[in-house]
C-alpha cells in the first residue's frame, strides 16, 4: 500500500477507488454485527458464496460485510444493490431464492420483507420500514455502507476527508473553536461540552498530552459504542486524530472492554491500514501532526467507564475513581494532560469538520445539538438501534420509530440513562428528548438506553433491580456509596417483599440525600436516581406495597398469588398438566383449584389456561378466595 | 505558594495555595470531622463525613474537605443543616459495622445519630484504608490490602509479606478508628497455617479431592 503524504494524493487516491466501483452493480451486503453474528449471519454469508459460485456469478456480484443496522431484533439483515431491497431474518436457506428471484429475475422474496405489526403493510426498501423512516442516521449510517474492515469502502464514502482539512486548512484553535461553536457535548453521560473540555486540555501547561476513547460501555443493555466502534471503527480513529491535532497530543489510547473483541479486531484492522497508508505515525499528510494509538482491553467493570478509574486502569492500576479536581484535562494518564471523550462523541468530530458547526448546530434543540443514538430495548415491538436529532419527543422514539407496546398491553413507562437514570411516566411522554429536558424530569441521558416497560411491570422492583446492579458494581472505597446503596436496597427489597415498614419512604429518601450529596464520584451521586424517579412518580405504587402489601403490577412474587376463578374454569386440565409444581388439583369435567401452598408463583398456568376461558387471574393484596368444596366443583 | 483569600463558616480565611479545606478551617480554629484522613498520608476521600459545602464562581457543591483544595473567593459552610444530616446518615451506616468505635460513638452524639437505625452488620471495619495508606505509603511494605469490592469489599493482610513484616511493626494498628483488635485479628489469620480442611472433611465419591 503507498503512503499518502499530502491531501492531493488522497484526493488522487480516493478518484482510483471510485473509478473502480460501480453504483449500478449488483451487490448483496449483510450485516455482520454482533446481534446478527448471534443469529447466523455467518451461515448465512456462507450459503451467499457457495449460491453465487453455483450460478456463476462470483464475479458479477459484490458482497459486503458491514456492521451494525440497527434493527437487530429482525437479524441477520441482508440488503440487495443497487435496488437497496432489504431482507429481514434471512437464514441460510432463503438465500437460493434470493438469487434465483431478486437477482436473475427482479423478484421480490415477499416473506423476507419487513411486516408492520400494527398495519400489516410491507416494506421492500430500508428507508420505507417505521423503524428507519423517522431516524436522522448522521453517525450510524455508514455502517450500512462500509465494510469495517476495508479502509477503501471509508474512503470511498469520504473518509479521511475531515482529517485533511482539519490539519492542513485550519489551526488547533479553530478546529476547537468549531466544535465550540457546534455546541457538540459528550455522548458518554454527563453532557459536558466537548469543545471547551478540550480547550482545557489545550491550555493545560505540558509537552505530552494524551486523549482517550471510552469504549467501557458498562449500561447493561446498551450497545451503541459497540456497534459504532464494530461497524466503522474509522470514523471513531478519525474523530480522535483531529482531536489529537486540536488539543497537541501525540499519543492516543482506546479503551475497549474485553467482552468486545470484534471491536478490538476491526479496530486492529483499522489501525494497521492507517498506518500502512500515513494516517497514523510521523507527518500525517505532510502536516507536520505525529500521531500514534494503542488499543487497550479493559477487564470490563463497571465502574471503569468512569474517567478517572478508566485512566487508572489504563496505568495498569485497580479501577477505582480519583477525586477532581484535579481533572484528568490537567492531571490526568501518568499525570499528563489527558482529554477522554466517548466513542459516539469522537464519531459526532468528523462530521463537525465535514459539514460545519452551523449544519450541524441546525440539528437537535437550544441547549443539545446533533443527533443522539439510543439502544430501545423492553416492551417495545421494534427494539434496536435508533439514531434521531435532540428534541424528538420520546412518544415518537416509543411509538413511531419503536412500534408501540407488544400484545396490546398498555405503556407504562420509559427508563433513560442506563442503571442510574430515571423512570419517565406516560403523562410526560411529550417531553423532547435532550440532556436538560431529561434532568428535569429526574431521568438523564446517560449514553443513551432507553427501556421500555408496559403495565406488567413493577416499579418499584425496577428500581430494586437497578440498585442491585449499582451496589455491586460500586468499587466500594466510599461510604456513602458502599454503605448507602447496601442499606437502600435492603430497604427495597424488603418492600417487594411485603416487609415494608411505615418510614421506609422517609429513610430512603434520607439514605438518597447523603448518597448523592456525599459520594466520591458519579457513580455513588447518581445511584438513587432510580429509587428518587420512581417515588418521584409512582409512589402510590410504594404506598401500596408497604401499606397494603399489593403489587399493582401483580409483579412482585411475594405479593401475589394465583386463582382459578371457579365460574370461568371449564375443566380443560391444560393447566394441571403444565404446572410444574403440581399445585393444582382438578379432574376431568371438574373445576381446578390451585394449592397456594404449593404453588410457585411460575406464571405458567396463566399462559396455559386458553385464551377463550381466560379462568386463572393474579390477585394481590386480597385474600384468595375459598375454593368451592369438593363436593360442588364438578361441572355439567 | 501564594496567599489566598476565602471565606469559612462567615469568617475570612487566609490561606496558602495548595492547602485543603479542612487544612484552612483548622487555622482559624473551625474543625471539620475527619474519620479517614492523616496528615502523613496522601488523600484519600474515603468517609466523606468530612463534607462540606463549597461555593466558587457562583457554583455550590458538596466537597470531600480533606482533599478539596481551597480557592481564591470561594464560600465554604461546614455547618449547615444539609450537612448535619449527611454526616449523621453516614455514622449510622458505619455504626453498623461498628457499634462501639470511639470517634463514631463521638459523632454519633454530635449529630444525633441512632446507632440502632441499621441493621447491625459487626465487620468492625469502616474500610477508612489508614492501615493499608499507612503500610504502603509510609512503610512501603504494602502487607495489606483490599479484596473484593462494593459491599464485599474488605481489608486483608497479604500473608507471604505480613508472615515476614508485621509481628515486628503493627504500627498501623493504632491508627484504625474503629477497633485495633480488628487488625490484629485479620493478621492473625492471614498468618495462620493453611488448613487442609476441605480435603479432611470431604467424604463424597465422586472423587472431587482427587481420592
Ligand atoms: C459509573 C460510571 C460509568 C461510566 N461509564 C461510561 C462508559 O461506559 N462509557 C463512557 O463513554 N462514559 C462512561 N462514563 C462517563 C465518563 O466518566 C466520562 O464522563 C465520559 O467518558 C466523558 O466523555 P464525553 O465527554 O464524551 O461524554 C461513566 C461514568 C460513570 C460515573
Ligand atoms: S461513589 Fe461508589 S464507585 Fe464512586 S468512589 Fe464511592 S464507592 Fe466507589
Ligand atoms: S403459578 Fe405456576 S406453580 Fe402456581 S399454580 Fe400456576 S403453574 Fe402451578
Ligand atoms: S481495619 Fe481499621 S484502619 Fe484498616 S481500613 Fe478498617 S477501619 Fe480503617
Ligand atoms: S447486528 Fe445486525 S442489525 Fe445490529
Ligand atoms: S476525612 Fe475526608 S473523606 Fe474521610
Amino acid at each position: 500500500m503507498p503512503r499518502i503524504n499530502s491531501p492531493a494524493e488522497l484526493e488522487e487516491f480516493r478518484r482510483a477507488i471510485l473509478s473502480k466501483r460501480d453504483d449500478k452493480r449488483p451487490c448483496i451486503t449483510l450485516c455482520s454485527g454482533s446481534a446478527c453474528h448471534a443469529t447466523g449471519s455467518e451461515k448465512v454469508a456462507d450459503a451467499i458464496m457457495a449460491e453465487l459460485e453455483s450460478h456463476g456469478l462470483k464475479d458479477q456480484v459484490d458482497v459486503r460485510r458491514t456492521g451494525c443496522h440497527g434493527f437487530c431484533e429482525q437479524g441477520p439483515i441482508l440488503v440487495v444493490y443497487p435496488e437497496g431491497i432489504s431482507y429481514l431474518k434471512v437464514k441460510p436457506e432463503d438465500v437460493c431464492e434470493i438469487v434465483s428471484h431478486t437477482f436473475k429475475e427482479k423478484k421480490l422474496v415477499e416473506r423476507l420483507l419487513y411486516v408492520d405489526p400494527n398495519t400489516g403493510d410491507k416494506s421492500s426498501h430500508e428507508h420505507d420500514i417505521p423503524f428507519y423512516k423517522n431516524q436522522q442516521r448522521l453517525i450510524l449510517g455508514l455502517n450500512t455502507k462500509i465494510d469495517p474492515k476495508s479502509l477503501e469502502d471509508y474512503l470511498a464514502v469520504g473518509g479521511y476527508q475531515a482529517m485533511a482539512k482539519a490539519l492542513l486548512q485550519m489551526t488547533p484553535e479553530q478546529v476547537i473553536g468549531e466544535v465550540k461553536q457546534a455546541k457538540l457535548r459528550g455522548r458518554g453521560g454527563a453532557g459536558f461540552p466537548s469543545g471547551t473540555k478540550w480547550e482545557f486540555a489545550r491550555n493545560a501547561p505540558g509537552d505530552q498530552k494524551y486523549v482517550v476513547v471510552n469504549c467501557d460501555e458498562g449500561d447493561p443493555g446498551a450497545y451503541m459504542d459497540r456497534a459504532l466502534m464494530e461497524g466503522n471503527p474509522f470514523t471513531v480513529l478519525e474523530g480522535l486524530l483531529i482531536g489529537a491535532y486540536a488539543i497537541g497530543a501525540s499519543e492516543g489510547y482506546i479503551y475497549v472492554r474485553q467482552e468486545y473483541p470484534l471491536a478490538v479486531d476491526n479496530l486492529t484492522v483499522a489501525i494497521r491500514e492507517a498506518e500502512e497508508h500515513g494516517f497514523l505515525g510521523k507527518n500525517i499528510l505532510g502536516s507536520g501532526f505525529d500521531f500514534t494509538v494503542k488499543v487497550h482491553r479493559g477487564a470490563g467493570a463497571f465502574i471503569c467507564g468512569e474517567e478517572t478509574s478508566l485512566l487508572q486502569s489504563l496505568e495498569g492500576k485497580p479501577g477505582e475513581p480519583k477525586p477532581r479536581p484535579p481533572f484528568p484535562a490537567v492531571r490526568g494518564l501518568w499525570g499528563k494532560p489527558t482529554n477522554i471523550n466517548n466513542v459516539e462523541t469522537w464519531a459526532n468530530i468528523p462530521v463537525i469538520i465535514n459539514k460545519g458547526a452551523e449544519y450541524f448546530s441546525s440539528i437537535g434543540t437550544e441547549s443539545s445539538k446533533g443527533t443522539k443514538v439510543f439502544s430501545l430495548v423492553g416492551k417495545v415491538n421494534n427494539t434496536g438501534l435508533v439514531e434521531v436529532p435532540m428534541g424528538m419527543p420520546l412518544r415518537d422514539i416509543i411509538f413511531k420509530i419503536g412500534g408501540g407496546v407488544p400484545n396490546g398491553k398498555k405503556f407504562k413507562a420509559v427508563q433513560t440513562g442506563g442503571p442510574s437514570g430515571g423512570c419517565i411516566p406516560e403523562e410526560y411522554l411529550d417531553v423532547k428528548v435532550d440532556f436538560d429536558e431529561l434532568m428535569k424530569m429526574g431521568a438523564m441521558m446517560g449514553s443513551g438506553g432507553m427501556i421500555v416497560m408496559d403495565e406488567d411491570t413493577c416499579l418499584v422492583d425496577i428500581a430494586r433491580y437497578f440498585l442491585e446492579f449499582l451496589s455491586d458494581e460500586s468499587c466500594g472505597k466510599c461510604v456513602p456509596c458502599r454503605e448507602g446503596i447496601r442499606q437502600m436496597l435492603k430497604v427495597m427489597t424488603a418492600i417487594t417483599q411485603g416487609k415494608g415498614k411505615e418510614g421506609d419512604i422517609e429513610l430512603l429518601e434520607n439514605m438518597a440525600m447523603a448518597t448523592q450529596g456525599a459520594a466520591l464520584c458519579a457513580l455513588g451521586k447518581t445511584a438513587p436516581n432510580p429509587v428518587l424517579s420512581t417515588l418521584k412518580y409512582f409512589r402510590h405504587e410504594y404506598e401500596a406495597h408497604i401499606k397494603e402489601k399489593r403489587c399493582p403490577a401483580l409483579s412482585c412474587k411475594e405479593l401475589i398469588a394465583f386463582h382459578i376463578e371457579p365460574a370461568k374454569c371449564k375443566g380443560c386440565g391444560s393447566c394441571l398438566r403444565k404446572c410444574p409444581a403440581n399445585a393444582i388439583e382438578g379432574g376431568k369435567k371438574t373445576i381446578h383449584v390451585i394449592d397456594q401452598e404449593k404453588c410457585t408463583k411460575c406464571g405458567t398456568c396463566i399462559e396455559a389456561c386458553p385464551a377463550a376461558f381466560q379462568a386463572i387471574s393474579k390477585l394481590s393484596g386480597v385474600p384468595v378466595p375459598e375454593p368451592p368444596a369438593p363436593s360442588a366443583r364438578a361441572l355439567a | 505558594m501564594s496567599e489566598i483569600v476565602l471565606q469559612i463558616d462567615g469568617k475570612e480565611v487566609k490561606a496558602q495555595e495548595g492547602m485543603t479545606i479542612v487544612e484552612a478551617a483548622k487555622t482559624v480554629g473551625i474543625e471539620i470531622p475527619t474519620l479517614c484522613h492523616h496528615e502523613k498520608l496522601e488523600p484519600y476521600g474515603a468517609c466523606r463525613i468530612c463534607t462540606v459545602e463549597a461555593e466558587s464562581n457562583g457554583r455550590k457543591t458538596l466537597v470531600a474537605g480533606c482533599l478539596y483544595p481551597v480557592e481564591s473567593g470561594m464560600v465554604v459552610q461546614t455547618k449547615t443543616e444539609k450537612l448535619h444530616s449527611i454526616r449523621k446518615v453516614l455514622v449510622e451506616q458505619m455504626l453498623a459495622h461498628a457499634p462501639d468505635a470511639p470517634q463514631l460513638v463521638e459523632l454519633a452524639k454530635e449529630y444525633g445519630a441512632d446507632k440502632d437505625r441499621f441493621d447491625k452488620d459487626p465487620s468492625f471495619c469502616i474500610l477508612c484504608g489508614l492501615c493499608v495508606r499507612y503500610c504502603a505509603e509510609v512503610k512501603q511494605k504494602h502487607a495489606i490490602g483490599y479484596m473484593d469490592r462494593g459491599p464485599r469489599r474488605e481489608i486483608s493482610f497479604i500473608p507471604d509479606v505480613a508472615a515476614k513484616e508485621c509481628w515486628d511493626c503493627k504500627e498501623c494498628f493504632p491508627l484504625c478508628p474503629t477497633s485495633a483488635l480488628q487488625a490484629a485479628y485479620v493478621l492473625t489469620e492471614a498468618l495462620l497455617p493453611e488448613q487442609p480442611e476441605e480435603e479432611a472433611d470431604c467424604s463424597c465419591s465422586s472423587g472431587c479431592c482427587g481420592g
